[in-house]
C-alpha cells in the first residue's frame, strides 16, 4: 500500500504548476470592540493586519502560529465567512472579496472547509447519510437514489464503512468524525479546501490516519490546501510551503525545508526551538521567549513582535517592516535583513 | 517538611503494586487501571505517555485519592509513598500528605483555578492548611513563591484573580500552589497541553529547575512524545489501562519494543524527517465495556498479532536489563527475570 502511496506522490510534485489558484492581497479583518453604554465602538482587535500571500494549484500551503495570531481568521476571510475590512482575495483568476448573494454561494462550491472540532461540527440530530449529501442538496437537483450513491461514494473515500449511513455522529470516534467532516467538506468537489487545525482534537496514532489521508485525497482529487495548525511538524508534514503568522501579521513565507533548515524571522526561530523534539539524545540550543504574545487590541507599534525580540534594532520600535523576498521563494518581515 | 524518611536513601519515594482501579458503569466495575505496578525513585522524572482512556489520568488520581466517591475505587493493589500506604486513609489522614507531601498540577490552568478568590488567597489556603503560619507571614511568602516561579510584579499579582492572567501565568501560579510545601513528590497532569509552543517551552523550563533545586521527584502524564524526551528519565507506556512498555528514556526512543510503543514513535511527522506517508495504528483505543478480559488488550490492532496473543495475556517482564515490556514477542528471548530483580 505504502508503495502506491509513494508513486502518487510523486505524480502530485508535478501536478503543482505555476498557475494560482489563491491570491491574498493586503487582507485586513478588524473586529471592532464594543464597549459603554451606547455600545460605540471604543477600540478594534487587528486579528488580521496586512497578509499577502498565495496558493498555487495542488499545492498545500501551511499557516502556522500561536493562539491568537490570527491564523483561523485569515481562513474564514478567505471563505468570507467573515467580512474582510479591507484588502483583496482572488480566488482562480476571480475577485471574489466583494462578491455577494447569489453568486457567492455558488463560488462556495468551490472552497470548502474542515474544522477543528469534530465534536461540535457535525450536527448531532442528523444521520451521517444525511449531513454527507446536504451540500449535495444544497447546490443540486439530485434524486434520492443519486444521492445515496454519491454518499456513499464518499464514505467509502474517506474510509468509512457503508453502514455509517444510518449512524448519528455520537455513535462515531473522534477520528471518524473528522472522516465525516472531510466527506462533507469533499462532497462538492471543491478545488480548495481550508482545513483548520483538522488533528489537533485527536491522538496521535488517529491523527496521523487523518493526515494521511488528506494527503491520500489530495492526490486523487487534485486538491488545493490551506493548511492551518499550530503544531509545526505536522503542518511541516503537509505542506510544500510554510507561513508564519504572528499577532495578525505573516512574518516569513518559504519552502518548507527552507523554514526549518534556515528560519530567518527571530520569532520563526524560536518557535522551531520550542518544539520538543522527540529524541532524547538531540540537546538543542534553545531559545526561550519572554512573556506572552501582546494583545492583538493594542499591538506594539513598528514590528509586532519587538519587545520579545532579542535582536531588536532602534528601526523596530517606529517602523513596521514589510514581508520581502529575500531569498528566490523566501519572504521574511524583519529589518535584519535588507 | 517532613524529614521523617522511613527508609534509606535508595528505596523508592513511591511504590505502586498490583495496583487496580475501577469505574462502575451501570453497576458493573470495569478496571481502568489493570494491575499496574511501577516505582518512582526520589529526584527522577518518570513520564507516563498513552493515549486518551488508556488509563494515565486514572492512575494518577488513585495515588493522589482523588477518584470520584462512589463511581470510582481502587479495587486491588498498594500505594506506597514514602514507605506508608495510602489506599486505605482516612480522608483526614491524606488530607496531611495531599498538598504537602505530594501535590498535583492539572492540564487546564483556568478550571483548576477558582474565579472568585484572588491568587494570593489561593495560595495561602496552602500555607493555612499546612502549616502555623501568620497571615502576614503568609503574604510575603506567596510573593516569594510567585517570584520564583518567574511572575513579574508578583506584589501586584497577588492580590488579582485568574481571568486576568494568560494561560502561562496561570499554570506558573498552579506550580507555585503545588510546590507552596516543597512537596517531596509533583504529578504534573498533562501540565503543558493547553499551552502554546513557545509558553510550554518556558513552563517545562520551569519545572526542571524547579525539580533540580527542590530535590522534588516528578510524575509526568502526557501524550506528547516530544514533551517526554525533553524531560524524563523513566518512561511507562501505558495502553489500556495497562503498562506496555517501562524503560529509561533513551532506550525507549531508540529501542522501543513494545509493537505499540514502535507504531506511536513513527505516527509522529518530525521536523526533520522527510516521510510521504505516517505510519497508523488501525482502530482506535477499546473503550472499558469493550475491553477483552484475557490476552493482550492490544492484540486487535497490532501488526505483528500470533494467535496466542488473545488467549495469553502478557506479563511486564524483563527483557533487558532495566527494560521492561509485556508483550508475547518477547516471551522466548528472556534471560532468567529473577537474576536482575
Amino acid at each position: 500500500m505504502s508503495i502506491e502511496r509513494k508513486n502518487t506522490a510523486v505524480l502530485k510534485k508535478d501536478k503543482s504548476t505555476n498557475e494560482l489558484l489563491l491570491e491574498v492581497k493586503n487582507l485586513k479583518t478588524y473586529y471592532p470592540l464594543k464597549g459603554g453604554i451606547l455600545r460605540r465602538t471604543i477600540a478594534v482587535v487587528k486579528a488580521v493586519d496586512d497578509v499577502s500571500f498565495e496558493i498555487r494549484k495542488g499545492e498545500t500551503l501551511g499557516l502556522v502560529g500561536e493562539s491568537g495570531c490570527g491564523k483561523s481568521t485569515t481562513g474564514r476571510t478567505i471563505l468570507r465567512l467573515l467580512e474582510p475590512t479591507d484588502g483583496q482575495i482572488i480566488f482562480d483568476g476571480q475577485d471574489i472579496t466583494n462578491v455577494r448573494g447569489t453568486s457567492l454561494r455558488k463560488m462556495r462550491q468551490d472552497f470548502q472547509m474542515v474544522f477543528q472540532d469534530p465534536y461540535a461540527s457535525l450536527n448531532p440530530m442528523m444521520m451521517v447519510g444525511h449531513l454527507v449529501s446536504e451540500p449535495i442538496r444544497n447546490y443540486n437537483n439530485k434524486s434520492e437514489k443519486e444521492l445515496k450513491q454519491d454518499v456513499l461514494d464518499l464514505l467509502s473515500k474517506v474510509g468509512l464503512p457503508e453502514d455509517a449511513y444510518y449512524k448519528y455522529p455520537h455513535e462515531f470516534s473522534g477520528g471518524q468524525r473528522q472522516r465525516i467532516g472531510i466527506a462533507r467538506a469533499l462532497a462538492l468537489r471543491p478545488k480548495l479546501i481550508i482545513a483548520d487545525e483538522p488533528v489537533s482534537a485527536l491522538d496521535v496514532s488517529v491523527q496521523s490516519q487523518v493526515l494521511n489521508l488528506l494527503k491520500e485525497l489530495q492526490d486523487e482529487f487534485d486538491l488545493t490546501f490551506l493548511f492551518i495548525a499550530h503544531d509545526l511538524s505536522v503542518v511541516k508534514h503537509m505542506s510544500d510551503r510554510i507561513g508564519v503568522m504572528y499577532l495578525g501579521g505573516l512574518v516569513e513565507v518559504a519552502e518548507k525545508d527552507n523554514i526549518y533548515a534556515e528560519p530567518l524571522h527571530p520569532y520563526t526561530q524560536a518557535l522551531i526551538s520550542a518544539i520538543p523534539e522527540p529524541d532524547p539524545r538531540k540537546k538543542k540550543e534553545r531559545i526561550i521567549l519572554e512573556g506572552d504574545v501582546p494583545s492583538p487590541i493594542d499591538p506594539p507599534k513598528g514590528c509586532t513582535f519587538h519587545p520579545r525580540c532579542a535582536h531588536a534594532i532602534h528601526e523596530c520600535q517606529s517602523v513596521k517592516p514589510i514581508l520581502k523576498e529575500v531569498k528566490p521563494g523566501h519572504r521574511v518581515a524583519c529589518h535584519l535583513y535588507k | 517538611m517532613s524529614a521523617k524518611s522511613h527508609i534509606h536513601k535508595d528505596a523508592p519515594l513511591l511504590e505502586v503494586k498490583n495496583l487496580e482501579t475501577a469505574f462502575s458503569i451501570d453497576g458493573t466495575y470495569y478496571n481502568a487501571v489493570d494491575n499496574v505496578s511501577f516505582r518512582v525513585k526520589p529526584r527522577q522524572i518518570v513520564g507516563i505517555v498513552g493515549e486518551s482512556g488508556c488509563g494515565k489520568s486514572v492512575m494518577s488520581l488513585s495515588v493522589m485519592q482523588l477518584l470520584p466517591k462512589g463511581i470510582g475505587e481502587i479495587r486491588n493493589g498498594e500505594i506506597l509513598f514514602d514507605g506508608v500506604h495510602l489506599e486505605n486513609m482516612t480522608d483526614s489522614e491524606i488530607n496531611r500528605i495531599r498538598g504537602k507531601e505530594i501535590a498535583m498540577i492539572f492540564q487546564e490552568p483556568m478550571t483548576s483555578l477558582n474565579p472568585v478568590f484572588s491568587i494570593g488567597f489561593q495560595l495561602q489556603e496552602v500555607f493555612f492548611n499546612h502549616m502555623k503560619i501568620s497571615k502576614k507571614e503568609a503574604k510575603l511568602k506567596s510573593i516569594a513563591l510567585l517570584k520564583s516561579v518567574g511572575i513579574s510584579r508578583p506584589e501586584k499579582i497577588v492580590d488579582e484573580y485568574p481571568h486576568q492572567l494568560s494561560g502561562g501565568m496561570r499554570q506558573r501560579v498552579m506550580i507555585a500552589i503545588a510546590i507552596a510545601c516543597q512537596p517531596k513528590l509533583l504529578i504534573a497532569d498533562e501540565p503543558t497541553t493547553a499551552l502554546d509552543v513557545t509558553v510550554q517551552a518556558q513552563i517545562l523550563e520551569l519545572l526542571k529547575e524547579i525539580q533540580e533545586v527542590n530535590d522534588m521527584s516528578v510524575i509526568l502524564i502526557t501524550h506528547d512524545l516530544g514533551v517526554v524526551a525533553e524531560m524524563c528519565d523513566e518512561v511507562i507506556v501505558m495502553y489500556a489501562g495497562k503498562i506496555a512498555e517501562r524503560t529509561d528514556v533513551d532506550s525507549l526512543f531508540h529501542n522501543p519494543k513494545h509493537p505499540y510503543t514502535q507504531l506511536l514513535m513513527g505516527a509522529i511527522p518530525k521536523m526533520d524527517e522527510e516521510v510521504e506517508t505516517l505510519s497508523t495504528i488501525k482502530g482506535i483505543v477499546p473503550s472499558l465495556k469493550n475491553m477483552t478480559k484475557t490476552g493482550c488488550k492490544f492484540a486487535a490492532r497490532c501488526p505483528k498479532a500470533m494467535p496466542e496473543c488473545v488467549t495469553v495475556t502478557p506479563q511486564l517482564a524483563e527483557s533487558e536489563e532495566g527494560h521492561e515490556v509485556a508483550c508475547l514477542l518477547y516471551e522466548t528471548s528472556r534471560p532468567n527475570t529473577e537474576v536482575n530483580a
